[in-house]
């Protein structure tokens, strides 16, 4: 038998610096792939109404929202009728809240497979926020058909959509990274993490659009990464222009975020097995 | 030849009180009655805060061989299994695989109840390493070693446990790393079908596949290893052939039981177990204490007990296992229906044993007490020995050999006309 000059595996004390392993990732990516398929699979196991939930749970948060925000606060909504204006900005925020929720507390929930078995940590709380595309996508078929209803957008702007999805994606992996490594050390964050996703909804212009915000604090809220792509997401779907200043702000930040966590996450990973 | 596994002054400290060292395995929770886990009272960590689970462990595995892994409770093999498996990393020192790892520290590592049998397959399949194609070539193999073809499409949930350990089994004995690392998984499911793992697990080693095995089980780590690492508070004790590495694991600390053996801090205790149990003796039928009884003879377990709060209903449970790690016999409360007074305070506790049917040799006695509904408070696994001689059993003067096996049987012989 032949055994290979370099060992294939090599175990080593703990060193303070780490990379983060994309070989290992890539060699991996069948399993993110079955735990993706698995939370899917999963989900709507047992339920009468099945993936219907993925579109009841943004559609009754944009009819409370209309008669709250549009019909009593009377909201400005730059023109387009109130319940797509928040509509277009509900599903983003859905799939984001949910996958953050999801993927912050996915290490902890997994505590059985990372104490028996090696794989890049990773995986884990990516494969959470990948399993919530599913429930977008069909929730974007709702959208679809309420644009054609209305009578608004349908333009090339719908393109960018996809691209769109893949940074509230990144975003969502970046924040799940982060919180679901904490998680495992500190069991607060699965209290403080719901009521700070909460509050961020108020700081996204979701109920509202941006232009209801001064002038003076608009950096502020481009300084929230969300703001950049929920209000890409409207400009996509409602034909309207982009803010392309804000959109790369919000990708600068979503790339630093991801990076930033990414290293944190290989930094502590291999001591999850132990403090889980 | 150049070694497929090296290890070099591994090490790993635990930080105790943070958090508490315990792997409870399917092993557990399959094992009899007095032997499963219950962690619902622990003991309290000493004052000292860190522990060494392994110290400066050396050692070489070459290409191909099987080696056995043994060791207490506690010793550290389950920590060596899972440092080599990169499920935690080691304080110091180091280690290199020259070859794909493969390791199996529990069977379903993953399993969905609300995912059919072939869904559990491939989720499975990819935790453990294997590619999808990989499973789908073997996937027909699977489900037959398993025999659940009929129940393919049945979410688990539905499955007996019999059913979900053997597909469990089946999943994991189909992977084909060049490096097999097992963490006693070979003792589930019925006797049939841990058959049929130990031969997997054979083949497995046949096909020249290097396989690193931790296993209680002396006779499965007879039958399959060449070689054995012996592992006692961290250290490699021993290291080399299997017989011997055998035997000098059973005669860890077995004291002999000659007069009364103090149990309060006694090694074998399960991890999770409280001190209840404080001393043992055995005793003849005449009451007088000793280590060494005849075959045939009346013996009598006696131990003083401390049951701390007050229980309504104990239940106390011996087991006795051969030289080789196999169980003999057991007894205990429920067994023989002997519904034991509420106990109070401390007190003395016989089981009579009126005849002792044991080929000649050396027994170990493991001890556990508890509540009904699988409730244990305290577990010694293999705490002390005792020695059976040739007695005249048979009542005609004839020597009880080897050959005769482990339990002696009277029979009666008849001859009639045809």
């Amino acid at each position: 038998m032949n055994l290979p000059e370099r060992p294939l595996v090599s175990i080593r004390a703990g060193s303070k610096f780490a990379a983060v392993d994309l070989k290992s990732l890539w060699a991996y990516r069948e399993l993110l792939y079955f735990l993706t398929w698995r939370d899917v699979k999963v989900r709507y196991k047992q339920t009468v109404l099945g993936a219907a939930w993925a579109v009841i749970q943004p559609l009754f948060m944009v009819i409370i929202f209309s008669i709250f925000f549009g019909k009593l606060a009377r909201l400005p909504s730059d023109g387009i009728p109130y319940p797509l204006f928040a509509y277009a900005a509900v599903l983003p925020w859905t799939f984001f809240s949910n996958a953050v929720t999801k993927s912050g507390n996915s290490l902890v929930g997994s505590a059985n497979l990372i104490t028996k078995v090696y794989f890049p940590r990773m995986i884990i709380p990516a494969a959470a926020v990948a399993a919530g595309l599913i429930d977008l996508i069909i929730a974007f078929g709702i959208l679809i058909v309420l644009l054609i209803y209305y009578g608004v957008g349908m333009t090339w702007n719908l393109l960018m959509a996809p691209a769109l999805v893949v940074m509230t994606a990144l975003l969502a992996v970046a924040v799940g990274l982060w919180t679901s490594a904490l998680d495992v050390r500190y069991r607060d964050i699965r209290h403080a993490l719901p009521f700070a996703i909460q509050l961020t909804m108020f700081a996204t212009p979701i109920i509202y659009p941006v232009g209801l915000v001064p002038s003076r604090w608009r950096w502020a809220l481009n300084l929230n990464p969300l703001t950049g792509i929920i209000e890409g997401y409207r400009a996509a779907f409602f034909g309207r222009p982009f803010d392309w200043d804000a959109l790369a702000i919000s990708a600068a930040i979503t790339f630093a975020l991801l990076f930033y966590a990414a290293y944190r996450f290989t930094r502590v990973e291999r001591t999850f097995a132990d403090i889980v | 030849m150049r070694p497929i596994i090296k290890v070099e002054n591994l090490s790993k400290q635990y930080r105790i009180g943070a958090r508490q060292e315990s792997f409870p395995t399917l092993r557990d929770s399959i094992a009899n009655a007095f032997r499963a886990p219950l962690a619902k009272f622990r003991r309290n960590g000493e004052s000292a805060n860190t522990i060494w689970a392994l110290k400066d462990i050396n050692f070489e595995v070459a290409p191909g061989e099987v080696v056995g892994v043994i060791g207490r409770n506690g010793a550290g093999k389950s920590t060596l299994l899972k440092i080599l498996s990169r499920i935690t990393e080691p304080t110091s020192g180091r280690a290199d695989i020259y070859g794909r790892v493969g390791s199996l520290l529990e069977v379903g590592t993953g399993f969905h109840h609300e995912l059919s049998g072939r869904e559990n397959i491939y989720l499975n399949g990819a935790i453990l390493g294997m590619k999808r194609n990989e499973i789908g070539r073997r996937f027909d193999e699977i489900v037959s070693f398993a025999e659940i073809e009929n129940f393919i499409d049945t979410p688990v949930k539905h499955y007996s446990s019999g059913m979900y350990m053997r597909l469990a089994f089946a999943v994991a004995a189909h992977l084909e790393p060049e490096v097999l690392l097992v963490d006693e998984v070979l003792a589930v499911g019925d006797v049939g079908f841990q058959k049929k793992c130990l031969g997997k697990m054979r083949d497995v080693g046949r096909q020249g596949r290097t396989v690193l095995l931790v296993s209680h089980n002396m006779g499965a780590v007879l039958n399959l290893c060449e070689r054995v690492i012996l592992i006692t508070n961290g250290q490699v004790q021993y290291e080399g052939q299997t017989y011997e590495g055998v035997n000098s694991y059973h005669q860890l600390g077995y004291a002999m039981c000659e007069g009364e053996v103090d149990l309060s801090f006694h090694p074998a205790r399960r991890p999770e177990a409280l001190p209840l149990l404080k001393t043992i003796r055995l005793l003849d039928g005449s009451g007088a204490p000793k280590g060494r009884f005849m075959a045939g003879e009346k013996m009598m377990i006696e131990f003083t007990f401390d049951p701390v709060i007050h229980l309504a209903n104990p239940q106390f449970g011996v087991g006795v296992e051969d030289s080789q790690g196999s169980r003999i016999f057991a007894v205990a409360t429920y067994l023989a229906n002997s519904q034991l007074p509420p106990l109070r305070g401390p007190c003395k506790v016989t089981c009579h044993i009126e005849e002792l049917i044991l080929a000649p040799g050396r027994y170990i006695l493991s001890l556990s007490a508890g509540e009904p509904d699988n409730t244990l408070l305290d577990a010694l696994e293999c705490a002390v020995a005792f020695e059976v001689d040739h007695g005249n059993y048979f009542g005609n003067g004839s020597n009880v050999t080897a050959g005769l096996g482990k339990i002696l049987v009277r029979s009666r012989w008849e001859k009639t006309d045809l």
